[in-house]
């Protein structure tokens, strides 16, 4: 959909930002944090290749540790393409710790279960699941999350609701227990090391507040994201990252069904939303972005007040917490 | 049902979707700004959430099936357009 004019908004010289997150993790590492080297939790994913990648540029692979944490939810991928990304980085601590008896012990799938039940009452043992939102450029619908249940029998159709308030809350505070369980994990293995964690959200992720609160939201550094998602592919090619990695459909792959980050958060495919991001923080008007997009201006205009309106009910989520009294020797 | 409905006057409507919306989403702090065609989205008094919560109150308190397609911001953006759209479905 976007020609290569359209896309050419986004380019950076690749070789020399690279050399310049490395320095800034190396200085940030040592200055600030204190620390000696970096967990990277590794999902198979592009933005933790990269992550990955860019750390062992920083510190060297020698003081870099990648963490791979699957659930019972998780794509069948995931352990073999974080193992690659590991191998051709040269990073040799990796740790596998499957995160299901965690998740288990907390009531994790059981919660959501029960949750996805409320508005699907035939969700049962075997059954998947996962939520979607409406496209956001089709036209004026307010946004609201549906569940889609699929029965486990074979070529069985799968079942839409609309989620109640109750519902959708209740099955993103169970989904919830996953990024927070790993992050738990990463501060174990980060305290026992004296190293510090890394953040993986690209700047899609960041500016929309696609992230768990003190789950993957929580980190010491967050290398990439300043950097649209577009970026971080060109990056991840010329730090190596391995092929299937980088042809892989970027997923959330927190949900029992397959589920790709349009579905779940962003309505459209990454790179739209890039250049819809970017034209909106460069001041452009939706008919100045059609040039951009590719995009009816009509479009534009929806996905500006999705974007304005996702960065106002996610601005809690980057908010330390609010102190209601002054503490001016720690905040200056 | 309709006709007990219908026994509420449009204005005692409107309170009572404003006085929903104070409670729930400001907290029972009156704020004056926000007038009956005021959007509650650009004003940032409900988000995503607080649409589905407006929908949950709609059905539960107007037994009313709010439809997807008629989940739009011509509907649901402002307390006017919530008592207009309340009140045609009543009557439909």
């Amino acid at each position: 959909m976007t020609t290569g004019t359209q896309g050419d908004v986004l380019k950076i010289d690749v070789k020399r930002e690279i050399d310049r997150i490395a320095k800034e993790i190396a200085k940030v590492l040592g200055q600030d944090l204190k620390r000696r080297g970096l967990v990277v939790a590794l999902s198979g994913g592009i933005d933790s290749s990269v992550v990955g990648a860019l750390a062992v540029r920083a510190v060297g692979a020698g003081r870099v540790m990648g963490l791979l944490m699957p659930e019972r939810d998780s794509s069948p991928e995931t352990l073999g393409l974080s193992r690659s990304l590991a191998k051709s980085q040269g990073i040799e601590n990796v740790v596998h710790e499957d995160i299901t008896p965690m998740l288990d012990a907390f009531g994790c799938y059981r919660r959501r279960d029960e949750a996805v039940r409320s508005v699907v009452p035939q969700f049962g043992p075997g059954w998947k699941s996962k939520i979607v939102l409406p496209p956001v450029t089709d036209d004026d619908r307010l946004r609201i999350y549906s569940v889609i249940a699929l029965p486990p029998e074979p070529g069985a159709q799968p079942i839409k609701a609309r989620l109640t308030t109750e519902a959708y809350l209740g099955i993103l505070a169970a989904s919830n227990f996953k990024q927070r369980v790993r992050k738990t994990l990463e501060y174990y293995h980060a305290d026992r090391l004296n190293y510090a964690v890394t953040g993986t959200p690209n700047r899609l992720e960041y500016d929309q507040g696609f992230f768990v609160k003190l789950g993957d939201g929580a980190a010491d550094v967050k290398p990439i994201a300043h950097l649209y998602k577009t970026q971080v592919y060109a990056l991840a090619e010329a730090l190596g990252v391995p092929a299937e990695i980088r042809q892989r459909p970027p997923t959330t792959d927190t949900y029992s069904m397959p589920q790709s980050q349009e579905e779940f958060y962003f309505s459209l495919p990454y790179n739209l939303m890039d250049l819809c991001l970017y034209a909106l923080n460069q001041g452009m008007t939706p008919q100045e972005a059609t040039a951009v997009t590719g995009l009816k201006a009509e479009q534009v205009e929806r996905v500006y007040r999705d974007i304005a309106q996702t960065r106002a009910s996610t601005r809690y989520l980057h908010l330390r917490p609010q102190l209601v009294g002054q503490v001016p020797e720690i905040h200056t | 049902m309709s006709h007990v409905t219908q026994s509420v006057s449009d204005q005692e409507l409107q309170q009572s979707v404003r006085k929903f919306i104070v409670e729930n989403f400001l907290f029972g702090q009156e704020n004056p700004s926000i007038k009956s065609d005021t959007s509650l989205l650009e004003k940032g008094v409900i988000d995503s959430t607080g649409v589905l919560e407006l929908v949950s109150m709609i059905e539960a308190k107007h037994k009313i099936k709010v439809d997807d397609n008629e989940l739009v911001p011509d509907n649901f953006d402002s307390i006017a357009r919530l008592t207009q759209y309340i009140r045609r479905k009543q009557g439909a």
